[in-house]
């Protein structure tokens, strides 16, 4: 595009008054030679736009800098379509309200910023969305056939997509067709789980394939174009899909490990899911003998809420349990169930079925087994009754049921372990080391991803891949793959089938934005994506490594094979390249080194240093507009320049910085490690790693490490940014000069 | 006022808390029309109210900047604050619906330079701070309020103070003569996202909310300890702003109670949980006491549970608190019920009681009103006969937020089939 650039610069909101808007002028004018620069008392009122508008229409301008507010506020005044570029410069936040007006140093603070926001204007490039040779697909894939992939797949046919459903089993149903009645919303009696009718009307519909007997041997390409292969009967099949919902479901917990508990020693010790099946089955009986039951005990937590089996709460067997005893109680009204337990934990209204158990009669009873034995051909067993603060012991029981938790299907049995990078700590003798489940090596085979990053979702600690965002439950790792049900999280019917319905959302929103070539969340709607300048790359795997997405796979000569439609344009591959060949139309290693080369740095005797800070847009710099919405103070000697993740900060522009005599370098970016809260990963931790070799690097150029600092910003730090920035400062200050400062 | 044009082929979101603005970016974003509508000056709900989110103590601004950004690139989505839903005739597919707004008495010239506040010398109870302290009466609602603009409190319009504020704008953004509009939509679904509202701890007469200066209810502590809360984020005894010493959280403080609110609220076990942690963060040497029934900590938020346990100076009894005095001359407050455990009588002294107040949801109180299933409790319920009206998060249950965003997304799959079904 032939760009036509204009400066307009908004004089209200006190700019006017702490800025010499004449000097300013004449650095878009004279210093960078843009014809157009005109100021305005109220640039967002309807007759500065109008300026603006006129501008465009009557002088041709299609690249505009507005020097004005953040450009967190009145983006759609300051919107002129897509086919303009809107270049905002921060005064007013940043400058006006948190320096000192009519300051020689708020002066030059103001006059860098409008020069790095010129400098940018020049840079940038309209993006292009991204547009595969291949036709899209917009077909979604649900893998696993239970109440949740079921779900997941009507509901898409619903919106009017299609939909390929893939289950192992020769029948489909999952679990639920083993279950007798559902008990769910309002919780009042039980019901019937209805799976019969979910299953023939997945059957009936002209909008589902269904794989029965089936499994997925390979994914490969990304959202739009994903080409899978599903075994079926002896046969490869081929599917062509948009994205992917994986409800692969649960297992029970291993009772045979929950021998304290009696599991394996006596025949009328069962499962929660034995329980079921036997209650599905027909009669409800003694295993050993046959015959009637009435006395039951339940063990709540059976190896749940116990660092020795599942640490986790499965969230379901309070409410199993009492239905169970409901299966009990209408199969022999005389019968007497008995309820061990830690905590019932029956929430939202569910109250009303524990109500139910407890007017039914059903003995609760607060303790933990402390033995489970055998008399006169009756079971008892023994606990710690916290209550009554005494053992109590429950006799002439005849059977004991444990409710066991929920293995999420996508845990593996025994951890994996792979091949380790030379010198790892931890590698056995052979060099092997167990893979961390928040790896794509981790969880058992379900999907066959064609990743360089692994076959499978990475997964949290204990093996569900779900979401580690409380804001964002269906973020994935794995750009248009998402997991739905009881693999996600331990949840209950009625959460699991809400469940696949919003994955089965999700899916066809990433299809849908795939198609259009731009960016899923969180820079939903982001139509640039990175380059590769190929002939330059020294296959140094640092972007195939780094990607979060896993959006980048490898040849066999270490050459990238980027996946556009996996990307999340974070550009952290653009901040591990050394090389620096990846770019975005609109963002890349040479705008924001010329943005920095842009910044004006005083001589040494001059005592004014500089500082650049690069932020994270999502968190540190609201916090920074917050600050200065709050009229707080901080040194007009720091320049900001947002960046998409801190992830993507090039190690290059501290050397740019650096060799410009800038004085000090400031990180600012979210918390990392075990509660991150960085948005593409591991941005903010990858940043901090590359910022500790650069420190290694400073010390041998005999530049103190002291000038370059990462410090952890979440959004509403804003009370405490101005004391973080002072306290850089006066390490700066301590360090004394760049020496490189006038070279 | 409003270029609110519509068709049936467009999807009306009621609310803008969590569940409203996901059920409303999840169909923008899967290329849907959608009109957004919210009671509030700002979007964000709840949500925007608190200090940190459980189980990671994070920022809830931090999604909420997410998702503003999102909106902002969305040219599917327009959204309106101060409005609400008015009335609603028709079937699924072709709905008729009026949204009520009500004036703000500043128009979009606002730039948000705080003028008007300077001047204006009246004050109101603050609304962000549940009353706890007073802010003049042209304010802006929050830092992080989207949109960001001020809002005017009718008290002042009419008066000289709103005259003063009025000539005080140099934008011309003070309107006086602002005044209630409605305007009429179609469309072809609706999300029901209108949240929930705390449960009004006056009506649990023995616990003395409302009497006892310091018997606050949790959602006031998350204002207490949020940095642009009543305090500074500095939690204090609200009668004499002294640092505390010893609190109490009291749970299910109304909830699973066939008196008050006979469901469980899912949430409060772990609200209470996370505010002992903002406790013993700014007091090192302050004791918390959770009084509870059950801790119902669900799948992994256990951890969470484990790790506020391995604290020693958090201490958990099982009982159900009978009754709280207070101590007319030192304002603490005695705190007696049975130990459930033991046996023995609680006779405790604390200087300030949390009560563990439950949800309410919010129910659609117009005219006219759809058809729509209630449970007993008030909850919107799923009739898949009467599909078209959709509810998400706390209105359908009483959740956390991640659940909420998984039901508003489900949700907005339902409005898309009501179109797609056209």
């Amino acid at each position: 595009m032939d760009k036509k650039t204009a400066v307009y610069i908004c004089t209200g909101c006190g700019i006017g008054d702490a800025l010499d808007i004449e000097k300013l002028s004449g650095i878009a004018t004279d210093d960078y030679s843009i014809p157009v620069c005109k100021d305005h008392p109220f640039l967002c009122g309807p007759e500065g736009v109008d300026l603006i508008k006129k501008d465009m229409e009557e002088e041709g301008i299609n690249t505009v800098i507005i020097a004005a507010c953040s450009l967190r506020v009145n983006y759609d005044v300051f919107d002129f379509g897509s086919d303009k570029i809107v270049e905002r410069v921060n005064l007013r936040e940043q400058v006006a309200w948190s320096h000192e007006p009519g300051n020689e140093d708020t002066q030059m603070l103001g006059e860098d910023n409008l020069r790095m926001g010129c400098v940018k204007a020049k840079d940038t490039q309209l993006p292009v969305p991204f547009k595969a040779d291949e036709a899209y697909s917009k077909d979604i894939l649900i893998v696993g056939g239970g109440v949740a992939g079921l779900t997941a797949a009507l509901e898409t046919a619903k919106a009017g997509y299609q939909a390929v459903l893939v289950e192992k089993e020769e029948k489909l149903g999952g679990f639920m067709s083993k279950m007798k009645s559902l008990v769910t919303l309002p919780y009042k009696e039980l019901s019937e789980t209805g799976i019969d009718d979910l299953v023939k009307s997945v059957e009936d519909n002209p909008k589902i394939k269904v794989y029965t007997g089936s499994s997925v041997e390979k994914v490969g390409g990304g959202p739009g174009l994903f080409s899978v292969e599903i075994k079926s009967n002896g046969n490869v099949n081929s599917e062509k899909v948009g994205a992917v919902v994986q409800a692969t479901g649960w297992v029970p917990y291993d009772a045979n490990k929950l021998d304290h508990l009696g599991y394996g020693k006596f025949k009328d010790v069962i499962t929660n899911v034995e329980m079921e099946e036997m209650a599905a089955a027909g009669k409800i009986t003694r295993p050993s003998d046959g015959k009637e039951v009435k006395n039951v005990l339940f063990v709540q937590c059976a190896g749940s809420r116990d660092p020795e089996h599942l640490p986790y709460c499965s969230s379901v067997c309070c409410l199993v349990s009492l239905k169970q005893a409901a299966y009990v109680k209408e199969q022999n009204p005389e019968a007497v169930n008995y309820v061990l337990y830690k905590d019932i934990r029956t929430v939202g209204q569910a109250e009303d079925f524990y109500r139910k158990g407890q007017n039914d009669g059903d003995i609760f009873i607060r303790g933990t087994v402390s033995d489970v034995g055998e008399a006169g051909g009756k079971l008892y067993v023994e606990a710690d009754d916290e209550l009554l603060g005494e053992k109590v012991k429950v006799e002439e029981l005849d059977l004991v049921v444990l409710a066991v938790g929920m293995v999420p299907a996508a845990k593996p049995e025994v951890t994996p372990r792979i091949k380790a990078p030379a010198d790892t700590e931890g590698a056995d003798e052979e060099g092997m080391i167990e893979v961390l489940p928040d790896s794509g090596f981790f969880a058992t085979s379900a999907l066959h991803l064609d990743y360089r990053q692994g076959p499978e979702l990475p997964t949290l600690k204990y093996g569900f891949p779900d979401s580690h965002f409380i804001c964002f439950p269906y973020e994935t790792r794995r750009t248009g793959i998402y997991a739905a049900g009881c693999v996600r999280k331990p949840m209950e019917t009625a959460r699991a089938i809400d469940d696949a319905a919003g994955a089965a959302m999700k899916a066809i929103q990433c299809a849908e934005a795939t198609a259009q070539g731009i960016a899923v969340h969180p820079r939903a709607g982001d139509m640039s994506f990175p380059e590769f300048a190929m002939q330059r790359c020294t296959q140094c795997k640092r972007c195939t490594e780094e990607c979060p997405f896993g959006a980048i796979n490898e040849d066999e000569k270490a050459n990238p094979l980027p996946s556009p439609t996996r990307c999340r344009r974070c550009g952290v591959c653009m901040g591990a390249c050394p090389e620096r060949i990846i770019s975005f139309k609109n963002y890349s290693v040479g705008m924001i080194g010329n943005m920095i080369k842009a910044i004006e740095v005083p001589e040494e005797d001059e005592e004014k240093p500089r500082v650049l800070a690069l932020v994270c847009e999502n968190d540190a710099y609201p916090a920074l507009d917050m600050a200065g919405i709050k009229k707080m103070k901080w040194s007009p000697y720091i320049r900001f320049i947002p960046v998409r993740c801190l992830g993507s900060v090039n190690l290059v522009w501290v050397a740019d910085a650096m060799s410009r005599g800038i004085d000090g370098i400031l990180l600012l970016g979210c918390r990392h490690g075990d509660d991150y809260q960085c948005h593409f990963i591991k941005g903010s931790e990858l940043a901090e790693t590359r910022l500790s070799k650069v420190s290694e690097t400073l010390d041998r150029l005999a530049l103190e490490s002291d000038r370059v600092r990462y410090v952890e910003v979440s959004i509403t730090d804003y009370d405490k940014i101005p004391g973080m920035l002072d306290e850089f400062m006066e390490t700066i200050e301590e360090v004394g000069p760049n020496p490189y400062k006038g070279w | 006022m409003v270029d609110a044009q519509s068709t049936n082929q467009s999807i009306l979101v009621v609310g803008g808390g969590m569940s409203g603005l996901t059920a409303a970016l999840e169909a923008a974003e899967a290329g849907y029309e959608v009109v957004l509508i919210e009671k509030n000056p700002y979007l964000g709900g709840r949500v925007a109210q608190m200090y940190h989110y459980f189980p990671k103590l994070c920022p809830p601004n931090c999604g909420l900047e997410i998702n503003f950004r999102r909106m902002k690139q969305s040219s599917k989505i327009r959204f309106f604050s101060m409005a609400e839903l008015a009335g609603v005739s028709g079937q699924e597919g072709d709905y008729d619906v009026t949204v009520k707004v009500s004036p703000r008495y500043v128009n979009e010239k606002c730039t948000c330079c705080g003028k008007c506040a300077e001047v204006c010398d009246a004050e109101i109870d603050d609304p962000f701070n549940y009353g706890m302290d007073r802010i003049k009466a042209a304010y802006l609602p929050h830092e992080f309020a989207f949109p960001m603009r001020y809002v005017l409190d009718s008290s002042i319009v009419g008066t000289e103070e709103g005259k003063k504020c009025r000539d005080a704008c140099e934008y011309g953004a003070i309107d006086l003569d602002m005044k209630e509009s409605t305007f009429d939509l179609k469309v072809g679904s609706i999300v029901w996202a209108a949240g929930w509202t705390p449960y009004d701890a006056t009506k649990i007469e023995y616990y003395g909310f409302g009497e006892y200066k310091n018997v606050i209810t949790n959602v006031m502590m998350e204002r207490l300890a949020s940095p642009n809360g009543p305090t500074g984020g500095k939690i204090l005894r609200p009668s004499d702003g002294k640092e505390v010493k010893n609190v109490a959280f009291i749970q299910c403080a109304g909830s699973r109670d066939e008196n008050y609110l006979p469901y469980c609220s899912g949430i409060c076990c772990l609200a209470s949980l996370k505010q002992a942690t903002y406790l013993r963060e700014q007091y090192p040497d302050c004791d918390a006491t959770i009084f509870f029934i059950d801790i119902r900590a669900l799948d992994r938020l256990e951890d969470f549970y484990t790790k506020v346990q391995e604290d020693e100076k958090v201490t958990f009894i099982k009982s159900k608190i009978a009754n709280i005095t207070e101590n007319e001359e030192s304002l603490d407050l005695l705190v007696e019920g049975e130990d459930t455990r033991t046996g023995g009588q609680i006779r405790m002294t604390f200087d300030l009681v949390v009560l563990a107040t439950g949800m309410v949801p919010n129910k659609m109180e117009f005219e006219p009103s759809p058809e729509v299933s209630y449970d007993e409790y008030g909850f919107l319920s799923y009739d898949p006969e009467k599909a078209g009206i959709y509810g998400a998060g706390c209105v359908r249950r009483p959740t956390d937020v991640a659940s909420c965003v998984q039901d508003a997304t489900a949700a907005a799959l339902k409005a898309i089939q009501s179109i797609a079904r056209r």
